[in-house]
């Protein structure tokens, strides 16, 4: 039988909007790629502390970028923000600052062309995060439950296994999640083309399934004006018969509650329930491909107020990230012993039927409040701190996305 | 479901799943119970391939995680593997390099 974790008082840290943080970083964030060396040096001299180094590159301005800036540095996690400008960038520096300091949150900027150069800029910003790590050392602590979490998912470096053994165990601790009262958030929208009837029948209201099919169906236009092809050969050799089935891999992430909620980055559900995150932008194809990599879905998945990731892999990812920790599933069990260290679950295990599905889901459920307990997942403590931020573009969400 | 329980090659992992994952290689030869019958394999099935858990007839749809993954083109046979030759996507057919040769003639 699987041990009563509930009966465990966590404790968070409270926020003034009253979310609540399972970490407390500084967060140091360059608003253009001009300023990143500095904020990385300052980050540096802080290694094995709670600071973590987070920023946008462009120069040019961008609502999404903005919007991603504003969710993740007020995020629960993050308890102080110092913010990186060059001086000359498009970056809404003082609109962000003033954001961030309505919460009560230290918070400073420092210009480099105003404070005397890099070296000058490193050091003021050194004596600042250290000053500021004091100062957020006494923030408030209050009872934090199930029910106050937000728990995203995402995959990556996948291969047969993972949806076979890794994303329906996935599926599973988020069905006990969502039965705690907890918010679940799963994605990738471009890989559920096949599923979208199956999905939307699952949508609390009709209107909602409606805007869930209408989501993948933007989906695969997307993709299909990048030249993505979705089903290659090699799946079939692999196994894979139907573009049904190869959705199956990410869908099955999500588990078989119903879904509650349509959202979009920066969007951050306010009540328990599975949600969808629609990752891929609205109106004509523009700058690039919907995301560069993981960790660009793992930033938006934080930005919708994730606590903390759940990220599957068969071939074996080791990424993490900057601001939530990142729970690492493998579902192969060859990558599993070639890999451990970076592997918080061993999902192999179904495999070689020395599990079930269903005892993987309660392990991942009780890996996730230890995590929330302040133990550090594999990859936070191997120091990983993954961030990326590039231009997309985002129409508001409908008024059908998010049902009462 | 106990027959599957006992097998060390092949995993249920939906309840409401019609086939069974192949998590170990099977060659030909093997034995397997599957939904009560002893099934004889008489070609190698590599691991991620599917195989029917139970009868499954023409047109029925095919489950697989709880969900449907296209329609049966013929009756499958319990213990029989299922792929491009016996099973089609509800949603839009399976591009496979042969596909391409259907444009050349």
């Amino acid at each position: 039988m699987h041990s009563p974790s509930s009966s465990q008082r966590l404790e968070g840290y409270l926020r003034s909007d009253h979310r609540k943080g399972i970490r407390n970083y500084v967060v140091v964030a360059y608003l253009v790629e001009c300023a990143h060396h500095v904020a990385r040096e300052i980050v540096d001299q802080f290694r094995g502390q709670p600071v973590h180094l987070i920023g946008f590159g462009g120069c040019y301005p961008n609502a999404y970028a903005d919007r991603m800036m504003h969710s993740l540095c007020t995020h629960p996690n993050v308890g102080g923000v110092l913010l990186l400008s060059l001086g000359c960038e498009s970056f809404n520096r003082r609109r962000l600052a003033e954001a961030i300091a309505t919460t009560g949150r230290p918070v400073n900027t420092i210009v480099i062309q105003q404070n005397y150069g890099t070296r000058k800029s490193i050091e003021t910003g050194r004596a600042w995060v250290e000053q500021a790590l004091k100062q957020i050392a006494d923030v408030p602590r209050a009872a934090i439950d199930v029910s106050d979490l937000i728990v995203g998912t995402v995959c990556g470096g996948s291969d047969a296994t993972s949806g076979i053994a890794a994303n329906p165990a996935v599926g599973r601790a988020f069905d006990l999640l969502v039965q705690k009262g907890a918010a679940t958030i799963f994605e990738e929208t471009g890989e559920m083309i096949g599923l979208e009837e199956v999905m939307s029948a699952r949508a609390v209201t009709p209107e909602l399934g409606r805007e869930l099919k209408m989501s993948v169906g933007k989906a695969a236009r997307y993709y299909k004006v990048m030249g993505h092809a979705s089903f290659a050969p090699g799946n079939a050799e692999g196994g894979l018969t139907t573009i049904e089935e190869k959705s199956i891999g990410a869908y099955c992430k999500s588990g078989d509650s119903p879904i509650s909620g349509l959202i979009k980055p920066g969007d951050v559900p306010h009540h328990g329930g599975l949600y969808l995150l629609d990752v891929v932008p609205d109106g004509e194809v523009r700058f690039g491909f919907p995301n560069i990599n993981d960790n660009a879905e793992i930033a938006e998945l934080i930005a919708c107020g994730s606590h903390l990731i759940l990220f599957t892999t068969g071939r074996g990812s080791v990424v993490g990230s900057a601001i939530s920790p990142v729970i690492k599933i493998c579902a192969n069990p060859e990558t599993y012993e070639r890999m451990s260290d970076d592997m918080d679950i061993n999902a192999g295990k179904i495999l070689r039927l020395e599990a079930t599905v269903d005892d993987v889901g309660h392990e991942i459920y009780d890996k996730v409040l230890e995590v929330v307990s302040g133990v550090p997942s594999c990859s936070e403590e191997l120091g990983h701190q993954e961030f990326v931020l590039t231009y997309k573009s985002f129409e508001p969400i409908g008024p059908s996305c998010l049902p009462a | 479901m106990e027959a599957q329980q006992k097998s060390k090659k092949l995993l249920q992992i939906h309840k409401n799943d019609n086939v069974v994952i192949v998590v170990t290689s099977i060659h030909a030869g093997d034995h397997e119970v599957i939904d009560g019958r002893d099934i004889t394999f008489t070609q190698e099935i590599g691991i991620g391939h599917k195989v029917a858990a139970r009868h499954i007839k023409a047109g029925e749809k095919v489950y697989k995680c709880g969900v449907p993954i296209g329609s049966a083109k013929e009756d499958i046979p319990v213990g029989a593997h299922i792929h491009l030759h016996n099973l089609k996507s509800d949603y839009i057919s399976t591009y496979t390099r042969d596909s391409d040769h259907a444009f050349a003639k």
